[in-house]
């Protein structure tokens, strides 16, 4: 036995497929004195990855799975444990060809090879599959399968080789000790290891190990079935683990996937079967190993009798026995997104958790970038750990979501599809009145904000053809015309906004100039009083976030974020404040909800509440002040995200349901309407061109990319100041576009209006490729009421950047015109700016 | 044509560490899964091979909770024609009640039309290690019984029956009706077919209570041993250690020569 | 009152778990200690119980008993308990020793417990027994009139009494029932040389895993094999990639393989594996791996690579 060093520079918890990666890449990053445990022996020692299923489709809607996934398999390949055997998903039903075309759809915008085929042929490759229990797939050739467990094992032995790696198995994490809110050591039944780095990736077993350190990691284990089949005597005619197509039978969430001479199929069908880590077996406890649970077969029944129907032959015969089944453990988080990166309770207390066989080594590359440099090169922004809010580490909405999410595996969901668990979290104060409008809700964070109100279902018939009404189910699912009605109403008179989910927090203390002048891009040291929109940047002039930070004193700035991103934006901020506590980030979340006036009759309609000038010379364009309205406290803010004059009004919380209630009675007779979040997040912002973070805004996007430079840069020192220097003297390699759809007719008539995600090509169908090599598609897609069009945003390549450049976007397999209406943030409505000047 | 009846039982999967109920009266199985033992799984193997080679029919039998229906599937997905499920808390059963049921349903077959020619179970069972139902069972239906015998082959209404005695293999010839009891090891027992499955899933199984009341098995409670800790004794590295592992061998006497 | 022992006879003696089980009724001090054979009882056999400090050897001679018949031995035991006027009897765990006492529980509708390891108390009688195959012990009472059990093999070590018994023989007559001839021994086929059960039947088994570097890495194995007139087991890695065939598989999903041996050459030892050879009587290891579980948990291990070590022994071997 390797006795258990008693320091190291960083200890990696698990050896699995992220923990194997990880020591690797560490390595790579020259890290030395790493320290590997894990509680099994190896090179199985009993997690998930030893009973993985070991396939790897390439294709995810996720951009940021799409990346990792083909990074992993440029690292499988290289180590020579990548087999190719292409994949089938084939579809039983309409509605499943259809979610083909649009898999299509995010297999070109990703660069992954795929094409739509008909039974036949899916049964020439794969010939004990019936091809009349289906209507058609999509091929995928670079589909494949690794050895996970001997990827590990090179992955390490190359550590090993750099001397800079110690592997220790069968030693069990007892315990963390944390100082001052910072990682100290790792305690084992082996004795301590003092590190002031540590690793989580121990799969189903993080959670428990991060509470050790009282950090959270909110996964659950959760039961895959599978099951192995064989010998089938077709399988065995040919050598090796792998030489027919995987199949994904996408309708029953099941997959076949040949194993030598067995044939394995898994299933994603049976009802969630979650298990608390806690109640998971020690090795010795477990039959097989501790992730391969006992089989329970009357979940897997019915998938039997689906797989025997699409391959009677093979799965029929007599002499191919079920020689494995098992209920195996994996991971599954409440979005399902992987946990990555530090925690944000325990300083240098690191997660790489809920990684899947096809993430694994790309997530870890990043992963390791991430503790190197502070940031990985792939925008890891929707895995970070620091995103979640604490109701959304409760074992509840942990359980809730991922029983809700595992049948969606396979499923078709819809890109703006809800939960319809652990909802009503979140609540603003004006709820009840909104429920009171027929508010029909869409959660952000767990807060239940108002898409668009039904109240307003009136407006439709006024507004008629300009609500842009779309005729095609799928691209009407989760939208009404009544935002575009809202939409219109607002330009129109005015529209009341609840943007209570904000993440609110301030900074304080006598450096907090000097701390937040470090962070944003913008001027920080502004007169109290200022507003400033400003991009927050990394060190390579990628987007951490964009926001806005209010100077209320000399010692405080208000920073205002969106709900969604809003802890990881604190944690960026809380990070980066000075060692000495000269100043502190505090979060005022649940102190203050927000309410937006916007639109011509804005400012009638609130000084008939209050006596103070709001005018567009009484509070310029980017100031707040304390002022009363209706008799209640109020910080008014100067700005806007929807293109018209009006203010962001902070009120406490407590305040909320009647500010609302007085400005709801203030603007009625001036036409006011309530307006949802389908207006504030989609129309009105397009219409605008604003860019939003998550969408057009990540880490691997800069300022010069998406027209959000300038012309001067503050001669203060911050974040990613060198990097944007360097980026403004080159050409951009890829610039953000707004375009128009020119023609909404499909092939069968019917007018289609797309959703985001789908591919832009040259207007005859060619591919386009930008500077860092990626293909165009796009960011957001939404109706520009105001000007009677759909409205795109794509980074296109800078050549293709050209105003009244004609193109195509592909939806569902067929080809929309086009035409670049902006090659900058210049807006589509209103370029002068003149409403929001107040001016119109 | 031969009817065979074969009695299985639901126990926890064996092939694990040993988790004790909080009470200590049973072995929890939630972690590795119930199974059915692996005497009686060979006895499921020998009654499919005896019905198939006669055109015969192999009823399962199992004494115990109504989740011992799982059990029962297996038999049936390799190969079982029917089943017969005697709901009841096998805890609170002794040998002697269990072979009781298991007798009072195969007077009721009877008493129905249905003889059951041979009748397997296994030797013992893997949790409680009784080595007496089936024997008890043979006396309860006065027939003759053999226990531990590993293969079978019927002709006419004489089975001959092969298990490992002392000396070599045994070989008894029985006049049926008879019961026996099987130990693992003669036949290797088949993993179901997909279209096993499915139709183990269709088959009829009676579900039926036992009239009697039970003695019960004198349990007071379990526990369970400390592990051994490793004791390797590493004979050496490499190719130079081979003398030391061939004086391992002879002392083993497993050089034959 | 009294003990009585089932003793079996082995090669003419008194066979070691029959001695166990007479230390263990001795040791009871629940009075006299009286032995039953089936068969004329040696003189090697009689100076056995004398040593182990039985009091009365009651022995069943009869033509009919020559071939070995579970309810004609048991007609013998409840004579014999009747004639020493035993309230417990004991047998060694043997299938023999199980099979014979569950006639005689099921024949007297006595209770009897199995695998017995020890005695707790006497009255009540509550005794410790194997259960779970061996990996756990359940506590239980046996309370009927007359008390049978059986002896697990190996819980005490055979010793002689203090004082010599009598080791009176004592005939028995018992008239054999037709009836409890009806299963009977009809011929015992020898075990010959060489006639090897296949892999679970094996008496030696050589495993190879992974550590065969390919479907080319076997030659040593399959040559130690025959050397050892035993059977090649492989972890499911080598039949899952093809270089052996899967009825060669040892583990959860191959076969369970109990040999007096298991020699198991660069196989890691996963937890499935380890099901399926867990009863070997002694596993030995060759593995890189000083670490690897099948070295840990194994009787011996050698430390190095499968296809330098075997060469060697084959060699050593001659």
């Amino acid at each position: 036995m390797a006795p258990l060093p008693s320091s190291a520079r960083c200890v990696v918890i698990g050896a699995g497929i992220v923990g194997n990666s990880l020591v690797h890449h560490l390595a790579e990053l020259g890290w030395t004195d790493i320290v590997q445990l894990d509680k099994g022996p190896l090179p199985n020692p009993g997690g998930s990855t030893g009973h993985a299923s070991n396939f790897i489709f390439p294709v995810d809607h996720s951009r940021e799975f799409a990346d990792i996934t083909l990074d992993s398999v440029r690292q499988y390949e290289e180590l020579g444990v990548f087999t190719q055997s292409g994949g089938y998903e084939v579809a039983r039903t309409e509605e499943r060809m259809e979610e083909l075309r649009r898999r299509m759809s995010s297999a070109k915008a990703w660069g992954i090879p795929a094409e739509l085929v008909t039974p036949e042929q899916v049964a020439e490759k794969v010939p004990f599959l019936d091809p009349s229990v289906i209507i058609g797939a999509a091929w995928f050739p670079t589909v494949g399968v690794v050895d996970s467990l001997r990827a590990g094992t090179i992955f390490r032995e190359r550590a090993v080789e750099r001397g800079a790696l110690t592997t220790v198995p069968n030693v069990e994490v007892t315990g963390m000790e944390v100082v001052d809110g910072r990682i100290r050591a790792v305690e084992t039944n082996q004795g301590r290891i003092e590190a002031d780095t540590v690793v989580v990736a121990c799969g189903v077993w993080s959670p428990r190990i991060a509470r050790m350190a009282g950090a959270h990691i909110p996964l659950t284990p959760a039961v895959h079935q599978m099951i192995s089949v064989g010998p089938c005597e077709v399988l065995a005619e040919r050598p090796g683990e792998i030489s027919y197509p995987i199949v994904r039978d996408m309708d029953t969430f099941c997959y076949e996937r040949q194993h030598g001479s067995d044939m394995e199929v898994g299933s994603y069908a049976h009802r969630p079967i979650l298990w608390d880590p806690d109640d998971i077996p020690s090795i010795e406890q477990a039959k097989l190993s501790p992730t391969e649970m006992p089989f329970t077969e009357d979940d897997f029944d019915p998938q039997l009798e689906q797989a025997l129907e699409l391959m009677p032959e093979l799965l029929g015969d007599e002499r191919a026995e079920i020689r494995y089944a098992i209920n195996g453990l994996l991971s599954l988080t409440p979005d399902g997104y992987p946990i990555l990166g530090e925690t944000p309770e325990v300083k240098g207390l690191w997660s790489a958790a809920a990684v899947w066989i096809k993430e694994g080594p790309g997530t870890a590359r990043a992963v390791a970038e991430w503790m190197t440099h502070g940031n990985p090169e792939i925008d890891l922004g929707h895995s970070d750990i620091a995103r979640f809010h604490p109701h959304q580490r409760t074992r509840a909405h942990v359980r809730a979501r991922t029983s809700e999410a595992f049948n969606k595996t396979y499923g078709i969901v819809h890109p703006g599809e809800q939960w319809s668990s652990n909802r009503n979290v979140r609540l603003a104060p004006m709820h009840a009145s909104q429920r009171d409008l027929g508010a029909v809700f869409f959660e952000t964070a767990g807060w239940e904000r108002p898409h668009w109100y039904e109240s307003n279902a009136g407006l439709v018939e006024e507004y008629g053809d300009a609500c842009m009404p779309r005729e095609h189910e799928w691209d009407a699912r989760w939208w009404s015309p009544v935002i575009n009605a809202e939409h219109l109403r607002m330009r129109e008179a005015a529209g009341l906004v609840d943007l209570s989910a904000f993440a609110i927090f301030d900074v304080v203390g006598p450096r907090a100039l000097e701390a937040v002048q470090r962070i944003i891009v913008a001027q920080a040291d502004v007169r109290v009083g200022r507003v400033v929109y400003t991009p927050v940047l990394d060190e390579r002039g990628g987007f951490r976030s964009d926001l806005t930070v209010m100077r209320l004193a000399h010692d405080r700035f208000r920073v205002v974020t969106g709900g969604a991103h809003g802890m990881a934006d604190k944690k960026w901020f809380a990070d980066r404040m000075p060692e000495d506590g000269g100043a502190v980030v505090v979060d005022l979340t649940s102190s203050w909800t927000t309410i937006g006036l916007w639109g011509p009759r804005a400012l009638d309609i609130v000084s008939s509440v209050t006596d103070a000038d709001l005018s567009p010379s009484g509070l310029g364009f980017g100031s707040c002040r304390e002022i009363e309205v209706g008799g209640l406290h109020v910080l008014a803010s100067r700005i806007s995200y929807v293109g018209e004059f009006g203010w962001e009004l902070y009120t406490p919380m407590e305040a909320g349901a009647a500010l609302w209630a007085r400005l709801l009675e203030a603007g009625t007779p001036h036409g006011m309407v309530p307006v949802g979040i389908g207006v504030y997040g989609t129309t009105g912002r397009l219409e605008k061109g604003y860019r939003a973070y998550g969408t057009e805004l990540d880490t691997e996007r800069t300022l010069m990319e998406t027209g959000m430079s300038r012309a001067k840069w503050k001669d203060q020192d911050f974040l990613g100041k060198d990097a944007v220097l360097a980026q403004a003297g080159e050409p951009p390699k890829t610039v953000l576009c707004s375009l128009t759809v020119d023609d909404h007719t499909s092939a069968s008539g019917r007018k289609r209006y797309m959703l985001g995600g789908e591919p832009i090509l040259t207007r005859d169908g060619g591919t386009l490729t930008d500077g860092h090599g990626r293909h165009p598609y796009v960011t957001t897609a939404g109706s520009a009421p105001s000007l009677g069009k759909h409205v795109l945003m794509a980074f296109l390549p800078p050549d293709a950047a050209v105003l009244g450049n004609e193109l195509a976007v592909s939806y569902m397999e067929e080809l929309y015109p086009v035409t670049v209406a902006a090659v900058d943030a210049t807006p589509l409505f209103d370029p002068g700016n003149e409403r929001i000047r107040g001016l119109a | 044509m031969s009817n065979v009846l074969v009695c299985v039982k639901r126990v926890p999967d064996p092939t694990g560490e040993v988790v004790l109920t909080p009470d200590g009266m049973r072995v929890d199985g939630r972690f590795a899964g119930y199974t059915t033992s692996p005497h009686e799984e060979a006895a499921v193997a020998l009654a499919v091979a005896v019905a198939e080679a006669s055109e015969g029919t192999v009823t399962v039998l199992s004494v115990g909770p109504p989740e011992s229906i799982e059990q029962i599937r297996a038999a049936l997905a390799v190969g079982g024609t029917d089943g017969i499920l005697v709901e009841a808390d096998s805890d609170l059963l002794g040998p002697a009640d269990v072979a009781a049921a298991i007798a009072e349903a195969v007077q009721a077959r009877q008493a129905a039309g249905t003889t059951y020619d041979l009748v397997l179970l296994g030797n013992d069972a893997a949790d409680t290690g009784d080595f007496q139902v089936g024997v008890r069972l043979s006396y309860l239906l006065d027939r003759p019984v053999v226990a531990g015998i590993q293969t079978v082959e019927v002709d006419g209404d004489v089975a001959t029956l092969r298990g490992e005695g002392p000396e070599g293999t045994e070989v008894y010839e029985v006049t049926l009706p008879a019961v026996a009891t099987v130990l693992e090891g003669g036949v290797t027992p088949r993993y179901p077919s997909v279209m096993g499955r499915m139709r183990a899933k269709k088959a009829e199984v009676e579900t039926r209570t036992w009239s009697g009341s039970p003695a019960g098995s004198g349990r007071e409670a379990l526990v369970v041993p400390e592990p051994p800790p490793s004791q390797v004794t590493v004979l050496g590295e490499g190719a130079a250690a081979a003398p030391a592992l061939v004086a391992v061998l002879r002392e083993l006497k497993v050089v034959q020569r | 009152m009294s003990v009585l022992v089932l003793v079996e006879v082995e090669e003419g003696r008194t066979s070691l778990v029959s001695r166990e089980a007479l230390t263990f009724a001795r040791a009871l001090g629940a009075g006299d200690v009286h032995a039953v054979v089936v068969g004329a009882a040696s003189a090697a056999t009689v100076a056995d119980c004398r040593d182990a400090g039985v009091a009365v050897v009651h022995e069943a001679v009869d033509p009919a008993l020559d071939r070995y018949a579970a309810a004609a031995w048991a007609a013998v035991v409840e004579a014999a308990g009747r004639a020493a006027r035993a309230d417990l009897v004991v047998a060694p765990g043997t299938g023999r020793g199980n099979e014979v006492l569950a006639h005689v529980a099921a024949r007297r509708g006595l209770q009897m417990a199995a695998n017995v390891v020890s005695v707790t108390s006497l009255a009540p009688l509550v005794v410790e027994r194997q259960v779970v195959g061996g990996a756990a012990l359940e506590r239980a009472t046996v309370s009927s009139r007359v008390r049978l059990l059986t002896m697990a093999g190996h819980a005490v070590e055979p010793s002689p009494a203090a004082t010599p018994g009598e080791a009176r023989v004592s005939p028995l007559a018992v008239p054999v029932d037709p009836r409890d001839m009806r299963a009977q021994v009809v011929r015992v086929e020898r075990r010959e040389k060489g006639d090897s059960a296949g892999l679970a039947g094996a008496r030696v088994v050589v495993g190879a895993g992974r550590g065969a570097g390919g479907p080319d890495g076997f030659a040593a194995v399959d040559a130690l094999a025959e050397r050892l007139g035993g059977a090649v087991g492989v972890s499911r890695v080598v039949t899952s990639l093809g270089w052996r065939p899967h009825h060669e598989q040892v583990g959860q999903t191959g076969s369970r393989i109990a040999p007096d041996l298991y020699l198991a050459c660069g196989i890691s030892g996963s937890i499935q594996h380890w099901a399926g050879c867990a009863s070997s009587r002694t596993i030995i290891a060759v593995n890189t791996d000083a670490e690897a579980p099948m070295v840990t948990k194994a009787d011996y291990a050698v430390i190095g690579d499968m296809h330098e070590v075997l060469p060697a022994v084959l060699d050593e071997l001659g």
